[in-house]
């Protein structure tokens, strides 16, 4: 089974296009940051234009402002709602790109069950996942510490503000990629799935991506009858509770719990019907490319 | 017999003096002290710092931010230079809040007309209202509340142009004897708060819906307790650039 999953890893790293990914995140994560060195002020700005009415903002509150943990942060909310092409670039390509290149019923040769090797396959872009997502890691939270320096982390959120102390950061975001990578992996499994049915990985890539942009659009809208109905129920409601790490507790007064989650009952709540998903997609697909006549 | 005669007639003729004197000293009421003596007294016990560094607790109490305790470095020079900073993290500061030592209305004293409003009925402090004369001034009305038995602000609301009322309470300890407060707590109004969700991509936690009934508090307070006071061993340009 691991020299079969070393394959699949072999197959993945190997392709030219995998890399694409890593480099479309070093670029962002890279243009991200240097346009908030050179021009960050006019960002947090716009960001606290609203308060300008109540509070005092020297440069030396903005400088302390955008620090490390801040710009990892944009980055990331920016970022997360573009990785799901990059994870599903891979993920679409697992089952159908075998069925494009015809070595698909060659594969099945080997002594294992279809199921086994389906498992293999999607455990393979699991890992591409959790890669990608260190990847960024480390340059969005690590580069950004290097650059801007570490201080309080500010969380804007539409309708107040989260200050959590420096020293109470790390562990959140931490907590905040582990996540995420269940997040993606929501997303990896649809592709997956979708790649079954797909003689061409170019269908489940944009089928997952459309699907992705979709749910998207419908979890930030703000509309009644959608956030009563649909909307608890969709992934991408969902993926964004990474966020939930950095909403603190506060006492009576307003002054920050260290080491408090404002819900984790509800992070927890999410995290459960993502791991429904992910079962759900991937049992789906077993069941269909079981029972599926392979041809190519 | 004379000898007692003479020494009591004496005595009793010096009594009534001597209670008149008394009665002149003490049993007429002291003729109470204008507005502008009280201020001019505040003001020269204020004049008494030229300059301090204080360490600090500062607490954020707005609706809409949660915010952790705050270890902060006051720096002051006369005539109102201020600067509040954080040692190590970030504050959020009100406007308005840069005049808490009220020097700039101390400074210029003569630019304001005094109104004795008398005393106040729980606390007994002397309470007086500044008038700026000049129309343009960026303070409209101060009120001050004063304990002029020991000359000393203890509640201070500032009705400003641009930036609303804000008010100032101090509680005084050991360094009451140079205007310096132990404690003080300024209250002040918030605006609205409001981020688009375009911009934000909140993750709708439950929390959202309990906030909503709190935002609607427009008052905001800070608050800070002082200690270690370094009175008059000056403080460089640098601090305030």
């Amino acid at each position: 089974m691991w020299s079969l999953l070393n394959i699949e890893l072999l197959k993945i790293f190997r392709r030219p296009r995998t890399y694409i990914a890593f480099g479309a995140i070093a670029a962002i994560v890279f243009l991200v940051q240097l346009a908030l060195k050179f021009d960050g002020k006019s960002y947090v700005d716009l960001l606290l234009g609203n308060l300008n009415g109540s509070f005092e903002f020297p440069d030396e509150f903005k400088h302390k402002l955008l620090n490390g943990y801040l710009i990892c942060f944009i980055i990331l909310t920016a970022l997360l709602i573009q990785m799901p092409l990059l994870v599903a670039l891979i993920a679409g390509d697992s089952i159908a790109g075998e069925a494009n290149m015809g070595t698909l019923r060659l594969s099945l040769t080997k002594p294992v069950s279809r199921t086994e090797y389906l498992m293999l396959k999607f455990l393979a872009s699991v890992i591409y996942t959790i890669i990608l997502l260190t990847w960024m890691a480390l340059l969005a939270l690590f580069g950004s510490m290097l650059i801007f320096g570490t201080n309080d982390m500010v969380v804007l959120r539409s309708t107040g503000i989260d200050q959590i102390p420096a020293s109470d950061v790390l562990w959140r975001y931490l907590a905040a990629f582990g996540y995420a990578a269940v997040a993606l992996t929501t997303v990896a499994a649809l592709a997956f799935l979708l790649s079954v049915f797909a003689e061409n990985s170019i269908g489940p890539i944009i089928a997952t991506m459309s699907i992705v942009v979709v749910f998207t659009i419908l979890s930030e809208m703000n509309i009644s009858f959608y956030d009563d109905t649909i909307k608890p129920w969709l992934f991408t409601t969902h993926m964004v509770a990474w966020k939930g790490f950095f909403y603190v507790k506060a006492t009576e007064d307003g002054v920050t719990i260290p080491g408090s989650i404002a819900n984790l009952p509800a992070i927890l709540k999410s995290l459960v019907i993502l791991f429904g998903y992910i079962a759900t997609f991937v049992f789906a697909a077993v069941w269909v490319f079981r029972k599926k006549d392979i041809l190519s | 017999m004379n000898y007692f005669l003479s020494y009591g007639c004496e005595n009793l003729c010096k009594f009534p003096c001597i209670c008149l004197v008394f009665i002149f000293y003490f049993g007429t009421p002291v003729k109470a002290q204008t507005a502008e003596e009280v201020i001019t007294q505040v003001r020269t016990k204020i004049e008494k710092v030229k300059d301090y560094i204080a360490q600090g607790k500062l607490k954020t109490n707005v609706a809409f931010i949660k915010a952790p305790v705050a270890h902060v470095k006051i720096y002051f020079r006369e005539p109102n230079k201020i600067r509040i900073q954080n040692v190590s993290g970030i504050s959020f500061i009100p406007k308005g809040f840069i005049n808490i030592n009220l020097d700039n209305v101390f400074t210029d004293i003569s630019s304001y007309d005094l109104i004795d409003v008398g005393r106040d009925k729980n606390s007994g402090l002397r309470i007086i209202k500044l008038l700026p004369l000049n129309d343009t001034s960026e303070v409209v009305l101060a009120t001050l509340y004063i304990d002029d038995t020991k000359m000393l602000i203890k509640k201070a609301q500032t009705t400003t142009r641009d930036n609303g009322t804000y008010e100032l309470q101090m509680t005084y300890g050991k360094y009451a004897n140079y205007s310096l407060a132990d404690k003080i707590i300024f209250t002040f109004n918030t605006k609205d708060y409001k981020l688009p969700k375009g911009i934000t991509f909140d993750y709708d936690d439950g929390s959202l819906k309990d906030k909503k009934n709190k935002l609607s508090e427009k008052k905001g307070k800070v608050e800070i307790d002082y200690s270690n006071y370094v009175i008059n061993q000056g403080v460089p340009d640098s601090v305030f650039q």
